[in-house]
């Protein structure tokens, strides 16, 4: 039971009112993130011996969480392509296989994270895993967020329904997959 | 199956169901009315706990050692969570809520002509957020250790070490509310934002909208745009405080300044973000009351914008002493003095729309005056703090103290009140009694200044700001200061005691005033043209625009007003 | 009289994937994309493996940059977006911008006169030793050489 105002259906600018909200969702994460990896790159330029920290992450299962979220890219604009040719079910699972590739991804940064911590690395452990464990664990909680909200949608979906929301849950997916896509060089490569 | 409504208006069915109970109807409503009044009465419920709090902590200052009646004797620690909590209440849990969450949720659909916001459900999260947020900081206050202690301003490490606050739990806590009253009103914003762009009536071209509303979605996005950095910043200071990582510790890795700067970053935008709504309302109850069109009305919006995108360019000018660059403070002496004129220029704006208007002094009237008036005094005075210089010697004296109270009182204060003695009559269908109102103006507006004048003087001899007991400073101590202080505390009192006529004011206007009409002030906008108050939906034809909001004493017109929706 | 029909003078988005006045999505081989992406992925691993720094900062951040943009034009079909998305992304992107070169010298600096500095690891997790629980209290008792 959805409450559709009147409000929501108009276009003043021509954009569908759900597409131009997550876009301004994704302005407003722009400047979150922003402030976390901007703080983050002051701080490993300006400590060159950071940079010997982050020799030991793994960039082997970053990259692999790279291709990950790479491919559940892919299936999200699938399921869009889908819900553009009004195919709910076709689109619902797509989408069902995006969630997969988010819950992958979080499997494997749990093993990931298991790891470093029996290693002795952990949150307390200095300043670059300070910020390791805070960018990453802010990023995973935008995955966990946005698997939520794609269930809810695919759930409409398969019936047919609001297949609008498919394209703008995927708007949201994408930028995820690119924070990502900024922390894999940030964290795992430049060492 | 969702419910596609009609541009006719009133929605089917399937959607009124919000008559079934009172917990529905009023605690779990996704009208933006409704929304509005609990941002509006949550925000008003706060601001008199935290006016509490300054008649408690001025009772210290006037007469250290005092035990206060009604709270009892005042403890160093107590003290410094009293002020702590003052400002940060005032801040986030009364001029956010009432002027931006309040005015913009019941104002921007009302005035674009729709039937409620584009995202009502969104918009009913976005309250329960916050008052889960006002909830948290409330219950901080009575965990072990009391209420966090370490300023609004919460610098680290005073705020990340628990030892040094003495207020561990409630720190955290504080934090934790911040953070979610700023989700919630991210949340707010885009439905802000979004209804504003996107939902208008057919006919209302941009600038066919009210100041009111450009003021308030300005807001929005000032905020959206300054607030991500901050929440970034809290969530490492919460780690800071809890997880014993070094974010702001310097002998871990960290910058205690970073803090400062993320903060700051964040909150002179913030000051924009209250300003702005204020100063929208404050425009609306004007070109009404001098029957006028705005001067400059396309001014008016560039110079907002043009003001918005300078205030992401002054914030350094809290830190002159904290030790930056000498070469980064002139960078910002220069942009915070020029950030000045277009608030001037719009002020002259606001003069300009008066001057030569037929003027009626209702009481929406004379609290507008007032904002320009009070205003004007703490915009002038800030310049002395954007000199570096003189700043050096201003910094955290009361100075400042006062400078930040003639211009946060008026936004928070004044133009609240402004807009609720202007919209009352919509948003309750009754009128308030105008002589109680004039009477509750003077007796706020005289005490306000008789609280904040000795404090530019106190400054100027020195006195610092955020101190428990002023006998411990032998200078601080002279008669001349002492009578100072407690003329600023009775003024206060006076103040306070004043605001009891409002309340009645307003309760027994509420429950037993006189009918208000749909137009009791002959206003053009579109919230004028609904029911008093307005029903579920808004109206049962949708609104048409065909003209500028200001169209005010037009030539050849019999009336000297002419609604949005008129057709020509 | 107001209007009856369902798409008044500013158009109305219905159920459907996409709104008014919206170029149809061009057809994309969306998976030939995500091959590139994985393909730039693989250079951005193997720049690394090359040892010279400027080879791995170029692959690095110069694959993030260009993943991105396709990302962003491809799947999120940013190119054929209103202008006003492409603004409010370009602002945001800015303020950041703005951000970092406002606070960097101020935060980034290492020292100055009479001050420098702290790497912070003084907790000596560096040894790879496995963490037990209260632990971390011990390796700093040991620098400050209590028993």
């Amino acid at each position: 039971m959805s409450v559709k105002t009147i409000a929501t259906q108009r276009a003043s600018m021509n954009i569908p009112t759900g597409r131009l909200a997550v876009w301004w969702v994704l302005v407003s994460e722009i400047v979150i993130f922003g402030g976390v990896l901007v703080s983050y790159l002051m701080h490993r330029l300006g400590h060159p011996e950071w940079g010997e920290q982050a020799a030991y992450t793994n960039m082997w299962i970053g990259a692999t969480n790279t291709f990950v979220l790479l491919t559940s890219s892919l299936s999200a604009v699938l399921a869009h392509q889908a819900a553009e040719k009004g195919d709910g079910p076709k689109a619902a699972r797509l989408l069902y296989l995006t969630v997969l590739g988010g819950l992958t991804f979080l499997v494997i940064k749990s093993f990931e994270w298991t790891h470093e911590i029996r290693e002795g690395f952990v949150l307390q452990s200095g300043g670059f895993w300070s910020y390791y464990y805070t960018a990453a664990g802010l990023h995973a909680f935008h995955v966990m967020a946005g698997m939520g909200v794609i269930l809810w949608v695919a759930n409409d979906a398969k019936k047919n329904q609001e297949l609008h929301r498919v394209e703008n849950v995927g708007i949201y997916w994408h930028f995820v997959d690119i924070v990502w896509i900024f922390l894999f060089p940030l964290l795992y490569i430049a060492k | 199956m969702a419910e596609i409504a009609h541009e006719h208006g009133h929605l089917p069915a399937g959607h009124g169901h919000a008559e079934s109970n009172w917990f529905i109807k009023y605690l779990w409503s996704t009208d933006h009315k409704v929304i509005s009044l609990q941002y509006m009465f949550t925000g008003m419920f706060m601001a008199m706990i935290a006016g509490f709090m300054a008649y408690v902590f001025r009772m210290q200052i006037a007469y250290p050692g005092m035990n206060v009646p009604f709270f009892g004797h005042v403890s160093p620690g107590a003290y410094n969570s009293l002020i702590t909590n003052h400002g940060s209440i005032m801040v986030f849990w009364v001029a956010m809520p009432v002027l931006l969450a309040g005015f913009g949720n019941f104002l921007i659909p009302l005035m674009c002509g729709c039937d409620d916001m584009v995202f009502p459900r969104i918009n009913r999260l976005s309250y329960q957020l916050f008052f889960i947020s006002a909830v948290v900081l409330i219950v901080s206050w009575f965990v072990p250790g009391g209420g966090f202690g370490g300023a609004w301003t919460a610098y680290p490490p005073l705020s990340a070490v628990g030892k040094y606050n003495l207020t561990p739990m409630g720190s955290s806590l504080w934090v934790l509310a911040v953070a979610l009253e700023f989700v919630a009103f991210l949340l707010g914003g885009i439905n802000f934002i979004v209804t504003a762009m996107n939902a208008r009536a057919p006919g209302m071209k941009a600038f066919d909208v009210p100041l009111a509303v450009w003021m308030i979605v300005v807001a929005s996005l000032l905020f959206m745009a300054s607030v991500g950095p901050l929440i970034a910043g809290a969530v490492m200071l919460l780690f800071d405080q809890n997880l014993g990582t070094g974010f702001y510790n310097p002998t871990r890795g960290g910058d205690p300044v970073l803090w400062q700067h993320l903060f700051w970053f964040f909150g002179h935008p913030e000051v924009y973000v209250v300003l702005l709504p204020a100063m929208g309302i404050v425009a609306e109850v004007i070109t009404v009351f001098s029957r006028k069109k705005m001067f400059g009305y396309k001014t008016v919006i560039y110079t907002v914008v043009a003001t918005g995108v300078l205030s992401f360019f002054v914030w350094a000018h809290h830190q002159f002493v904290a030790g930056i660059d000498p070469r980064m403070a002139n960078v910002f002496t220069v942009t915070t003095v020029i950030i000045s004129i277009p608030i001037a220029e719009m002020c002259f704006l606001y003069i300009a729309t008066l001057y030569g208007g037929s003027i009626t002094f209702t009481t929406p009237m004379l609290w507008a005056l007032a904002f320009i008036a009070e205003f004007l005094i703490g915009g002038v005075t800030g310049i002395y703090l954007g000199a570096s210089g003189a700043d050096i010697f201003f910094h955290d004296t009361y100075f400042v103290v006062a400078h930040f109270h003639y211009t946060f009182y008026p936004i928070a204060i004044i133009g609240t009140l402004a807009g609720i003695t202007f919209w009352f009559p919509k948003i309750f269908g009754k009128m308030m009694n105008e002589t109680m109102g004039k009477i509750h103006f003077w007796g706020t507006i005289i005490p306000f200044n008789f609280i904040f004048i000795p404090m530019f003087f106190l400054g100027m001899e020195g006195e610092h700001r955020r101190i428990y007991d002023y006998t411990n400073f032998p200078d601080l101590a002279n008669p001349w200061a002492v009578s100072m202080r407690i003329t600023s505390t009775v003024a206060l009192v006076v103040m306070l005691l004043f605001q009891f006529i409002f309340l009645f004011n307003f309760i027994y206007s509420m429950l037993r005033g006189p009918k208000a009409e749909k137009n009791p002030w002959k206003s053009n906008t579109l919230e004028w043209t609904a029911d008093s108050p307005p029903p579920h939906g808004n109206w049962r034809e949708m609104p048409t625009v065909y003209r500028g909001p200001y169209e005010y004493a037009t030539p050849g017109r019999e009336t000297d007003y002419w609604p949005q929706d008129e057709r020509a | 009289m107001t209007s009856t029909a369902h798409a008044p003078a500013h158009g109305t988005a219905h159920g459907s994937a996409h709104g008014p006045g919206d170029a149809h999505a061009p057809h994309r081989n969306y998976v030939r994309i995500w091959g590139i992406l994985c393909a730039l992925l693989v250079v951005s691993v193997v720049g690394p493996m090359l040892g010279i720094r400027w080879v791995m900062l170029i692959t690095a951040f110069g694959v993030a940059l260009v993943k991105a943009y396709m990302v962003a034009k491809n799947f999120m079909h940013l190119d054929i977006e209103k202008p006003i998305v492409h603004w409010i992304l370009l602002v945001a992107l800015a303020l950041m911008v703005l951000l970092y070169g406002a606070l960097a010298p101020d935060v980034q600096k290492g020292e100055g006169s009479g001050w420098k500095k702290d790497a912070g690891f003084h907790h000596s997790f560096v040894t790879s030793k496995p963490h037990e629980a209260g632990e971390h209290e011990k390796p700093e008792n040991a620098e400050h050489g209590k028993p």
